[in-house]
């Protein structure tokens, strides 16, 4: 008997007589003969525990993880400090081991925690409605590209060249599908050019779409940006990272439409890629044109306080292809571990990741470009990455670096044709010594 | 503690704090030193301010207001709730997999690559298809890339006139939403009452126009579909491709294959079929396969293996591209990876056949007390039509929050929308002969207070943290967020 299942053969033969039938192989008397597999699966057999683990561990030798190399890469996905509690309490079962809360009744636990986790990301954009999650920030943003589109009625989105590589790819798959007209307004020294997002956008232009801190870390300023967008009754829409809210200016005090972005950060573990978490905060205009579930507060039968899902004429399980989004399952545990992450981190705490991670990747930057070996791609201001062009192509070094237990940074070659271009990283989790060995390494390579 | 009901703002107190971080030891700058000032925020950001112990408290409360898998029964139509073995929680949280950065060189994740590329192979040779792409994050994320790939396998072949996709009335409602999502209109075609395919609804809504169809089979009556191989036939004919929504897959592991089926399009859902908790709802992952000729079109990157490395492959000229970041969701893969191992192909068919078995067993006991809309062998669910003999004034609402006074999550109700009055019950096979009998015992009970004293249904549940909730005024009068007031 395996053993994750606990009827017998013993058990299945009274439930067959109760049933009113004789075999196992009756229960499948409805397919017909020739669909029924004639053979195993081409599987192994099922092992042990122990062989599990034996096996798992085999492989994981072949990993080398952030916990045995000194990590300098980010570029979307990045090595924070995660506090220890944060697995205690995500990994209790009543909350992983729940459904999506569609009985409020006994499921207040993941209702309130998902409140909770809205009313945060509004005060950390300063929007006025949060959804429950989406994907991730990628798939964030092609909602919100989607979500503009619907609500102007224009069928044109312009989309930064700045905004990470990966999500301008994720968008274009989206929007290609959908038959929307996806632009990109290039760059001028490493930020979104005004002028030539002056000269793109037009009367079918539904959403201007910017990162910041964008791709290479530096922060934009969406002044300008947001005058030519509204101008043009245009939705602006900006992606943004949760923990750089703690010091740099929030969306809604650009007067962004759609706050979009990954809260990867606030806590979740690094995952090869996923599961992350995507957000999505936008202003109480735009509240019944968001995709995904959100989370409202009423009353039960006996007055008290009650959290449900709500706003579902949204949805697909009642609108179906009226829907504003097809999402179902959304990333609710990671939105669970974002918030156990911003409430542990507090108010204080948050600013001092936020101050630490400026203040370390401004040390990096100052030491890296003092020997005059390496400069900085882009003079502009920065948080957490900055790019650097030095004397060698950016695998060169990283094979160096990694030969010390470095994982050094993303080499800009590739996407942004920057020669000899590596874009690093500096978290809170780096110390002094870590970024002075990866300065003399890279002086010498 | 009992009764607790605070939120997590209103335990907040200025001063205090739970976090821990070393001093800087690059020393202090002043930020405006860094950053120009019109960037930097003139607000203060509104987070907490509790002690540690405090949020170990709150959450642990939170916790205890939630019904898992843990807690008991959860016989969710649809859903396959069956249990999440604590062996693929440790495993991925193995530092060796949990701590993996997506941009590592492909050298320093031989081991992450090969459990993706392993997988694949798995998914494949379970559902009868050639490739898998482990990328999409949800049962509805698999689906539109399903029907992106529909989409440029038509268009490559220059039949651009193909923008209808047929759906069934009793279908999930994510499929005709993922088919909007992706710009195809919808056709919508009734099912019989047994909650099959009307083939004269099909035939008629047949054309080269039609881009494929989508269909779940097991239907979500719980009935194999026995005409597939004829639909299958008819659609390809038309010059359609055959969608299969992996819903309902944990009734035919290792006994039928969507592939031998005539399936061109798979998708998966691992947080279903393959034991991956749901987390309150995500993350899933919900993998697509394709036949060979489809193949070209899946998402970049694929994994690859020459000799004995492996690799990330973009290189696919015809690929839909790429539909999120980075490869999916690693840490559910190796959730579902482990559980594969544990089960082998022997343990996966034997759980279809058990869970099919449990099925019918509830199906069985409760067609005296409940209306059985069709009273055939089912599959790995059954759907119930509201009280046998009962009157309008008790719902199938009122039956399922008195179930969670007897200490039960309460099946899927109101699904399918083809069965009025639907109960929707799915045991899956990790649960024993003793459970279903205790929940089986439940209804009974359930059915004969209807009779007795439906005020109890009317007014259940009694003992929750919280009762029946207004949900007309949570949508009237929206509160999305907590305010300082």
């Amino acid at each position: 008997m395996h053993r994750y299942i606990p009827n017998t053969d013993a058990d299945a033969k009274a439930m067959l007589d109760v049933i009113g039938i004789k075999s196992m192989d009756q229960l499948f008397q409805g397919i017909p003969d020739d669909l029924i597999l004639k053979r195993a699966l081409k599987l192994d057999s099922g092992i042990s525990e122990l062989e599990i683990e034996r096996k798992m561990k085999e492989l994981g030798k072949k990993n080398r993880s952030t916990d045995d190399l000194v990590c300098f890469l980010g570029a979307g996905a990045y090595d924070h400090y995660i506090p220890s509690i944060i697995k205690h309490l995500a990994k209790r079962s009543e909350f992983y081991t729940a459904y999506t809360p569609y009985q409020p009744e006994i499921s207040q636990g993941t209702l309130q925690a998902i409140f909770e986790y809205q009313t945060m990301i509004c005060n950390l954009t300063g929007m006025d409605v949060s959804n429950a999650s989406l994907y991730d920030g990628a798939t964030a943003c092609a909602e919100a590209a989607i979500m503009a589109v619907d609500s102007t009625r224009r069928n044109t989105v312009l989309v930064s060249e700045t905004m990470h590589p990966e999500t301008r790819q994720v968008l274009k798959s989206y929007m290609h599908s959908r038959e929307i007209n996806i632009a990109e307004i290039p760059m001028a020294d490493g930020v979104t050019d005004p002028e030539m997002l002056k000269k793109l956008i037009d009367a079918d232009s539904a959403a201007v779409i910017v990162q910041s801190p964008n791709f290479f870390g530096i922060v934009e300023d969406l002044t300008e940006i947001e005058k030519i967008t509204h101008g043009n009754r245009s939705l602006l829409v900006s992606s943004v990272d949760p923990i750089s809210l703690a010091i740099l200016k929030k969306p809604a005090e650009y007067g962004v439409d759609i706050a979009v972005g990954d809260a990867q950060v606030l806590g979740n573990n690094l995952n090869y890629g996923g599961p992350y978490i995507g957000f999505m905060a936008a202003t109480s205009k735009l509240m019944r044109k968001m995709p995904g579930r959100m989370v409202g507060q009423s009353l039960d039968v006996d007055g008290r306080r009650a959290f449900v899902l709500t706003l579902q004429a949204r949805e697909q399980h009642i609108r179906r292809y009226k829907a504003t989004s097809n999402i179902c399952s959304n990333q609710s545990l990671n939105a669970l571990i974002a918030s156990i992450y911003m409430v542990t981190m507090g108010k204080k705490g948050l600013r001092e990741v936020a101050l630490q991670i400026t203040e370390k990747a401004y040390y990096a930057a100052g030491r890296l470009t003092a020997g005059g070996k390496y400069k900085l791609a882009f003079d502009q201001p920065f948080f957490r990455e900055f790019a650097l062009i030095g004397p060698k192509d950016a695998d060169l070094i990283n094979r160096e670096l990694l030969a010390n237990n470095i994982l050094g940074g993303y080499n800009l070659n590739k996407e942004y044709g920057i020669e000899n271009g590596v874009l690093l990283c500096v978290t809170e989790k780096r110390t002094k010594q870590e970024i002075d060995q990866l300065t003399d390494l890279m002086e010498v390579i | 503690m009992r009764g607790y009901n605070k939120l997590i703002f209103e335990l907040s107190k200025e001063g205090r704090n739970a976090f821990s971080l070393p001093e800087n030891d690059v020393g202090r700058t002043p930020l405006e030193d860094m950053l120009p000032a019109h960037l930097l925020t003139k607000e203060e950001v509104e987070l907490p301010e509790v002690s540690e112990v405090d949020v170990v408290r709150h959450y642990t409360l939170l916790s205890k207001k939630n019904y898992g898998l843990d807690t008991g029964f959860y016989p969710l139509g649809s859903c396959t709730m069956k249990y999440n073995p604590k062996i693929n929680e440790d495993m991925s949280s193995l530092d060796c997999f949990a701590n993996l950065h997506p941009y590592q060189p492909e050298d320093t994740v031989q081991g992450a690559l090969a459990l993706m590329y392993d997988l694949d192979y798995m998914l494949s040779e379970i559902s009868g298809m050639s490739r898998v792409s482990l990328q999409p994050a949800a049962g509805a994320h698999g689906e539109m890339v399903g029907l992106m790939i529909i989409k440029a396998y038509h268009k490559k072949r220059g039949d651009n006139k193909r923008t209808k996709i047929i759906v069934p009335d009793s279908a999930h409602g994510t499929n005709p939403a993922s088919a909007a999502m992706v710009g195809f209109d919808i056709i919508e075609i009734k099912s019989t009452k047994d909650g099959a395919v009307d083939m004269e609804d099909l035939k008629a809504a047949l054309s080269d126009e039609v881009a494929g169809l989508m269909l779940t089979n097991p239907s979500t009556l719980g009935l194999f579909e026995k005409n597939i191989k004829e639909i299958a036939d008819l659609v390809h004919e038309a010059g359609g491709l055959l969608y299969y929504d992996g819903a309902n897959m944990n009734a035919i592991m290792g006994i039928s294959r969507p592939g031998d089926m005539g399936f061109d399009v798979i998708h998966y859902n691992l947080h279903k079929t393959f034991s991956t908790p749901h987390g309150g709802g995500g993350p899933g992952a919900g993998p697509v396969g394709v036949k060979e000729h489809l193949v070209e079109f899946l998402p970049v990157p694929m994994i690859e293996k020459s000799g004995d490395r492996y690799f990330l492959d973009y290189d696919k000229p015809y690929s839909i591209g790429k539909i999120k970041s980075f490869y999916g969701h690693f840490g559910v893969m190796v959730r579902a990876y482990t559980y594969i191992l544990a089960m082998g192909a022997e343990g996966l068919k034997d759980a279809s056949r058990k869970a099919v078995l449990n099925a019918n067993y509830m199906m069985a006991r409760l067609k005296e007390y409940y209306k059985l809309p069709i009273d055939e062998i089912c599959q790995h669910e059954f759907v119930l039509g509201g009280l046998k003999d009962g009157t309008d004034e008790v719902t199938t609402l009122d039956i399922a929050k008195r179930l969670i006074d007897y200490g039960y999550h309460p099946p899927t109700i109101y699904f399918p929308l083809i069965v009025h009055e639907a109960i929707m019950v799915e045991p899956t096979e990790t649960e024993s002969r003793e459970t279903l009998d205790e929940f089986i015992d439940a209804m009974i009970r359930i059915a004969e207070e209807a009779k007795e004293n439906p005020q109890v249904l009317k007014e259940a549940p009694h003992n929750t943290p919280v009762r029946r909730i207004d949900e007309v005024l949570a949508a009237r009068k929206p509160v999305l967020k907590w305010q300082n007031d």
